[in-house]
């Protein structure tokens, strides 16, 4: 066991408690919209700027933790910071604040009713995602799992319809119900194996189990973990759409399903570790699982006609990239993994927020209404095609990066079958988004409406957009700070392999 | 002043009881005195209690002989770890209830039985502790009784009739769990000529093979089985919590049958030890029974469309934790199941003074109709949803820590088949909670017109509260129950 000195360090609790805090102000402030959106800025920015503050000290090597509270000893609410962490905190925080704004000219233009709510369940949202970003134990991320289950609930329905109340209902119930079964049951049997639920570079269970517990707690944690939409506990995800659309943005690019694969890599990584999933076999397990979802995923998504199911389903196939990557065990692949998670999260955001300005702009759902809707929304529809080609993973998009590291993940594995995957995956993805943008650009609206005059979303929408889909070109060119975490995780989870 | 200190463990029983005795009196004074003096009474006792509990913490079990005659011959008080720590916890629920009584009763119980109803509470309380504090088996036979009759005329108080049938089918069964436990009462005491506990542990290993010894355990197990409500003897429970005024459902949830599981931990652990109970197999009966009982109320209660009965039902579940941790004998499990009477104790009091609540200042018992009351009774539904919570066990509420101790606990006695028994529970008791929960915030109000004082909300709030005090910062408790735990399987407790 290598233990890692720890610095001491608040910075994780005030990133968690500073929308915390908000949601008292946003409560507070309800009558008064502008002030009430202003608590969310500052609020997302600030978090932004802590978290940000923590990257020097983690390049450094260094480790920053805290614990909150001690409920007996053993069973503790305690915050590390590592790349991992960071890594994923710094994604989320960032795109925090775009999705605010982005919120706000959605949430306006439909004028939504119970706006209050909203704000509120999104700051507790991105404040437990910080918690499981930071969690130092596996209590402290099982709660704060929770946390974003029940606080996205009002999220998810928002709109309070019968269909919307079932969609939550369902989403509540896949997401409580596997995790209080499953994941709670992997958590009770870790800990009476281990003595200890505490992460670890090299993982807690090696040398503790014996090869037929190692798997049955292995199965319950990915089974426990609905959040990553594996399959078969994936059909939460489609439901969940009923959302409002930055709403499923987040849900998509940022809080949860990215909670569910940090959660996975975490397993992976820190419980696990590389060396006892390797002697027992189950990392290339996990990646064949892995690669059936990818498969089948994008092959539901093909014949999606709405434009929101459709990359629901591209969104459980894309996870499962993250999970291959990190199931390969090798540097490449871990490497892949990691970075997938940001480069998914700016280009999926980016297709969400421009399913939600189409629909603002024009109420159309469905990707057969959309023909030559590219010369009305020449913004919005150019940022779909890059998020697109990052989902695809064609150069000069960011998307290609993580492809390219799965792709050298898997031959120094040496699975090559898994190339296959991709190369299939790649095709049905193109299979699925390159004739939304055909119908876009290349197709004549249909009879009745005009093809001429820019008819585009409020700006709140579309700059958001916009820059989401830069910064998913731009990582192709820059993938700095996110690579060098990546890097640290690496070395740390490979260390004493 | 030390003339009253080495009196305490006779004072904290008997001062409940002189007052129960003294309230029909001063309630023909003045109708305001009898519920300060409940209050007053129960707050000594609380009191009282923790003194107990942290002396019995610090220099070892203390042992009251009763006027002073020697045990085995005289009645024998015995305050250890165990009886401390579930001495404090029904005192403190005693005050709590008896902070929230005054509220409530005014419209659940006729006009002329109020002064009644306080000295019968204040006699229920008497019993309650009684049972806890006794070192006798005759004595804690007596204290049964005494806590049971105090409980069959304070259900019957109730206005509605069906009360007075909850009340008479309850008043058949624990007649007859009482009777068992006197059956073996005697049945001990024809064999070994003695009631006092220890006198009876030390004397019992010697003739663990006679019949009769097994017969007396079998008749002890049985009767105070009835008095918990352990499922299948559970049927006599949910009439009683529905039909009973609200501050009686709340005091009898949260102490009444936990008072039973410490006579039944108490009987089988300290009277008898653990090797008995291993040798007739005690352990695989109860681990069956409490996890049908975990499963089946949780399944029962989701079918309810009354909420009291659904909390009802659910305390048949919960009562299977408790017995859980005595089936399955280990320390850690065990330690769950003590943490568990603190900690069911807290969140189904809240529970059933959350409903008391509502049911006073909205006139509502169906689950339907608590639709939307989240806007206009916010505190009110705030402390019902930390009890839920509590309840399916997420971390920082209490409910986790036992049901963490009992899993562990399961995953060591090398019965790892048990821990879905929990969760499966857990995501039932999810489910029935999270309709009410849902219904509550989402739901469209209903016309409803909220009646009555606020007043009630401080005891509430205050159990409610330490729902989360207690999740957050368990090891004071734990740490009680984890020595309770060690002594009884260690070798008598006593």
């Amino acid at each position: 066991m290598s233990s890692v000195f720890i610095t001491q360090s608040a910075a994780p609790v005030y990133a968690i408690g500073v929308s915390l805090a908000a949601v008292l102000l946003i409560k507070l402030s309800e009558r008064n919209p502008n002030a009430r959106e202003f608590w969310t800025i500052a609020a997302s920015v600030i978090k932004f700027s802590i978290v940000a503050s923590m990257v020097p000290a983690v390049l450094d090597g260094k480790v920053l933790g805290c614990t909150l509270v001690t409920i007996v000893p053993g069973l503790e609410i305690a915050f590390k910071v590592d790349a991992l962490g960071l890594f994923f905190a710094l994604m989320a925080s960032l795109l925090w604040i775009i999705t605010s704004f982005y919120s706000i000219g959605y949430i306006r233009a439909e004028k939504e009713h119970a706006q209050t709510r909203y704000y509120m369940s999104f700051a507790i949202a991105l404040s437990a995602t910080m918690g499981v970003a930071f969690s130092a134990n596996l209590l402290t991320m099982f709660v704060f799992y929770e946390i974003i289950t029940l606080c996205t609930f009002p999220l998810v329905g928002h709109k309070e319809t019968p269909e919307a109340m079932a969609g939550a209902r369902k989403y509540l119930t896949y997401l409580l119900g596997t995790s209080l079964l499953f994941l709670m049951f992997a958590i009770v049997l870790t800990y009476s194996a281990a003595g200890t639920l505490e992460f670890n570079n090299q993982g807690i269970l090696d040398g503790n189990v014996s090869k037929a517990m190692a798997i049955a707690i292995f199965v319950l944690f990915m089974a426990g973990t609905a959040k990553a939409a594996m399959m078969p506990f994936h059909s939460w995800l489609p439901a969940a759409m009923v959302a409002p659309t930055p709403v499923s943005a987040l849900l998509h690019a940022v809080a949860v399903v990215k909670t569910g694969v940090f959660v996975v890599i975490k397993i992976v990584l820190h419980v696990f570790g590389i060396k006892l999933l390797a002697d027992i076999g189950l990392g290339t397990a996990l990646a064949y699982y892995a690669s059936f979802t990818i498969i089948v995923a994008s092959m539901i998504a093909l014949r999606q006609d709405n434009l929101k199911a459709r990359l629901a389903y591209s969104t459980i196939s894309q996870l499962s990239y993250i999970v291959l990557g990190v199931a390969l065990l090798s540097p490449s692949g871990i490497t892949g993994s990691v970075m997938h998670m940001v480069l998914h999260g700016f280009g999926k955001i980016t297709l969400f927020f421009t399913a939600g300005a189409i629909y603002v702009a024009t109420h159309k759902t469905n990707v057969s209404q959309l023909d030559g809707i590219g010369k009305r929304m020449p913004f919005t529809m150019a940022a779909f095609t890059l998020g697109a080609i990052s989902m695809i993973g064609i150069p000069p998009m960011g998307g290609f990066i993580s492809k390219w590291y799965l792709v050298g993940g898997a031959i120094e594995a040496d699975h090559l079958p898994i190339l296959l995957v991709l190369a299939a995956s790649t095709l049905l993805n193109a299979g699925y988004f390159l004739p939304i943008i055909y119908r876009a650009f290349f197709l004549s609206p249909p009879e009745g409406e005009s093809a001429e005059g820019i008819c585009e979303a409020p700006k709140a929408m579309v700059i958001p957009l916009t820059l989401t889909a830069l910064v998913a070109l731009g990582l192709f060119f820059f993938p700095g700070v996110f690579l060098e975490l990546a890097r640290i995780v690496v070395a740390g989870a490979t260390g004493g392999y | 002043m030390s003339i009253i200190t080495s009196n305490f463990p006779v004072l904290l029983v008997i001062t409940p009881l002189i007052v129960a005795v003294c309230i029909p009196l001063l309630g023909r004074i003045n109708k305001r005195i009898p519920p300060v003096a409940a209050v007053v009474s129960t707050a000594f006792t609380l009191m009282v209690s923790i003194i107990l509990l942290s002396t019995a913490l610090d220099s070892g079990p203390i042992s009251y002989w009763l006027g002073n005659w020697a045990p085995p011959w005289g009645i024998e008080y015995v305050v250890d770890t165990l009886s401390g720590f579930v001495l404090v916890v029904v005192a403190f629920m005693a005050l709590m209830v008896a902070l929230y009584t005054p509220g409530t009763i005014r419209d659940e119980v006729p006009n002329d039985k109020e002064t009644t109803f306080y000295s019968l509470y204040m006699l229920l309380v008497a019993g309650l502790l009684g049972i806890v504090i006794t070192g006798d088996v005759f004595n804690m036979y007596v204290f049964i009784e005494i806590s049971s009759l105090a409980g069959y005329a304070l259900i019957a108080s109730g206005k509605k009739r069906e009360a007075l049938t909850a009340s008479f089918n309850y008043l058949i069964l624990g007649t007859v769990g009482a009777t068992f436990f006197i059956i073996g009462v005697g049945l001990l005491y024809m064999v070994t000529g003695t009631l006092n506990m220890a006198d009876l542990a030390s004397r019992l290993p010697e003739i663990y093979d006679s019949k009769v010894v097994l017969t007396a355990f079998a008749f002890f197990s049985v009767g105070l089985s009835l008095k918990l409500a352990l499922f299948p003897l559970h049927i006599w429970l949910p009439k009683v919590y529905t039909n009973a005024p609200s501050a009686v459902s709340s005091l009898m949830a949260a102490t009444g049958t936990k008072v039973a599981a410490y006579a039944l931990i108490r009987i089988t652990l300290s009277v008898f030890d653990v090797e008995f109970s291993r040798s007739v197999d005690f352990g695989s009966i109860l681990l069956v029974l409490s996890c049908a009982a975990i499963i089946a109320g949780s399944v029962l209660a989701i079918s309810q469309t009354n909420i009291k009965m659904m909390l009802a039902y659910s305390s048949v579940g919960q009562v299977g934790y408790i017995v859980l941790g005595l089936a399955l004998l280990n320390e850690t499990a065990l330690t769950g199941s003590l943490i568990h009477i603190l900690n069911h104790a807290l969140m189904k009091g809240a529970l059933f003074m959350v409903v008391g609540i509502i049911v006073f200042r909205t006139g509502v018992e169906e689950i339907s109709g608590l639709r939307g009351l989240g806007r206009c009774m916010p505190f009110t539904m705030a402390a019902f949803t930390i009890a839920s919570l509590s309840m399916i066990g997420v971390p920082l509420t209490v409910g986790f820590i036992s049901k963490w101790y009992l899993a562990v606990g399961a995953v060591e006695a090398g019965m790892w088949y048990v821990v879905p028994v929990i969760l499966v529970s857990s995501v039932l008791t999810a489910v029935y909670f999270w309709r009410i929960v849902e219904g509550i915030y989402f739901g469209k109000a209903a016309n409803v017109t909220l009646k009555g004082p606020t007043g009630l909300l401080v005891p509430t709030m205050i159990v409610a509260a330490l729902c989360v005090v207690f999740g957050v910062a368990a090891s004071v408790p734990v740490s009680v129950a984890r020595l309770a735990a060690s002594a009884l399987l260690g070798g008598g407790g006593m």
